[in-house]
């Protein structure tokens, strides 16, 4: 039995994104728990995080391909492009390709705003909120050619290492061409 | 087309078709997106060992460049120019809109920089550079409700052509250009980039980018964080 639940364990966490830290804001955060046993869905949390976590993604020596999609509920251009990101997860499931979609939404609307956007969306990626108001502070890691515009889109392989920069909204045809110079076939 | 091609290896004939492409398309996206420019393209891959440094040349202006003069139409129906501000000792750009919830989040802290500054030489003239065509939110009779009910102190411009915005290089809002006047009507970039460091919470802001690079102008000290970044709406432009 034993044995069994460290297997199962094992297989989770291989199959998550990488283990990173989540802001701990026990006051202010009784996260989602509470909305998701009131809307009584399966739905996806959202983790607010900082910027470390991010930073552990972008330097972990896996081989893994990381898409990282910088949106905003409001950002209308980033709501249109989110479906291609859906589909990337589908099709792409058997190579070893994440996406990551990262909210900058405000901290604050997450329970009214994001949670519900992404249920109703029925996002199947997994969706962080980083809380970095400082953006000034970490824009230049993402990308040094990044002025800050939404969307932009960070493809990376730090094991390789790759990596492609978009400060624009992607359609699918340009994910897939981009990616299968991550992949191989 | 622009991607950061460095360290990847692209077979010669996509590098052909990638070029034809661009030379197609390049106009119609010239503004849109990252401006990796294509001169990396061209270049041999091993010029750009550094994995995760762009070679990036932005557009428009940069920190001591010289403004251009520029016209357009304020809310109160007026044209203005820069020009007009040669009686100031410099001027506090800023490209916003009513669309953008990072741009509403700074509207109360813009009148706040105009009412200290207007009064010792820096006054602040917004500059809406949406096209009302992507963003109805933008058009000039929403422009001129939201300035009267939100009470803006400072002109309010129109630039729905966008011509100012790609002249100052602007990609997002909002966006802000310190300008000082250096005399004879010419002004120069003095500071570009966001207002503060917090756009979610004005309690929480421990860095004033706009309020020191002007405090500093006025007693005639060097600014010394003279550019910054921060997350915005991008500038949806026009098709060509």
């Amino acid at each position: 039995m034993r044995k069994l639940l460290f297997v199962y364990l094992v297989a989770a966490f291989s199959t998550a994104l990488a283990q990173a830290p989540v802001e701990k804001e026990p006051l202010t955060e009784p996260l989602a728990a509470d909305t998701l046993a009131t809307a009584g869905l399966l739905s996806t949390p959202v983790p607010k995080v900082k910027w470390a976590a991010l930073d552990t993604l972008l330097n972990n020596s896996t081989d893994t391909t990381y898409i990282i999609n910088f949106w905003a509920t409001w950002c209308r251009p980033c709501v249109a492009e989110l479906p291609h990101f859906e589909q990337i997860r589908e099709d792409y499931g058997r190579h070893k390709v994440r996406v990551l979609l990262v909210s900058m939404d405000f901290a604050k609307d997450i329970e009214d705003r994001v949670i519900p956007f992404v249920n109703k969306m029925k996002l199947k990626n997994t969706v962080w909120l980083l809380n970095e108001p400082d953006a000034n502070s970490w824009i230049e890691r993402v990308d040094a050619s990044w002025s800050g515009a939404l969307p932009a889109t960070l493809i990376i392989n730090s094991a390789r290492p790759r990596r492609m920069f978009f400060e624009k909204a992607l359609d699918y045809e340009t994910l897939a061409r981009e990616l299968s110079y991550f992949i191989e076939y | 087309m622009e991607t950061n091609r460095s360290k990847i290896k692209v077979p010669f004939w996509l590098t052909i078709a990638l070029l034809t492409g661009t030379a197609l398309s390049g106009l119609a996206l010239a503004k849109s997106a990252v401006v990796v420019t294509s001169a990396s393209k061209l270049l041999p891959r091993g010029l750009y060992p550094d994995f995760s440094a762009g070679v990036v040349q932005p557009d428009g202006y940069q920190v001591g460049d010289v403004v251009n003069n520029f016209r357009l139409k304020n809310v109160d129906g007026r044209m203005i120019s820069l020009s007009d501000f040669t009686s100031q000792k410099g001027v506090i750009i800023v490209f916003q809109s009513n669309h953008c919830p990072f741009s509403k989040a700074y509207e109360e802290r813009i009148i706040a920089l105009d009412r200290k500054f207007n009064t010792q030489g820096y006054p602040v003239l917004a500059i809406n550079p949406s096209d009302p065509a992507s963003y109805p939110d933008d058009n000039f009779d929403q422009m001129q409700y939201r300035a009267r009910t939100k009470g803006y102190t400072y002109p309010f411009l129109s630039d729905e052509k966008q011509v100012v915005a790609q002249a100052f290089g602007a990609s997002r809002t909002p966006q802000v250009f310190v300008l000082k006047h250096a005399g004879g009507g010419k002004f120069t970039v003095q500071y570009l980039g966001t207002i503060d460091d917090n756009p979610q919470d004005p309690a929480g802001v421990t860095k004033r980018y706009v309020d020191d690079a002007v405090s500093n102008l006025l007693v005639s000290k060097p600014v010394v964080i003279t550019t910054t970044k921060a997350i915005g709406c991008a500038i949806k432009w026009r098709e060509m």
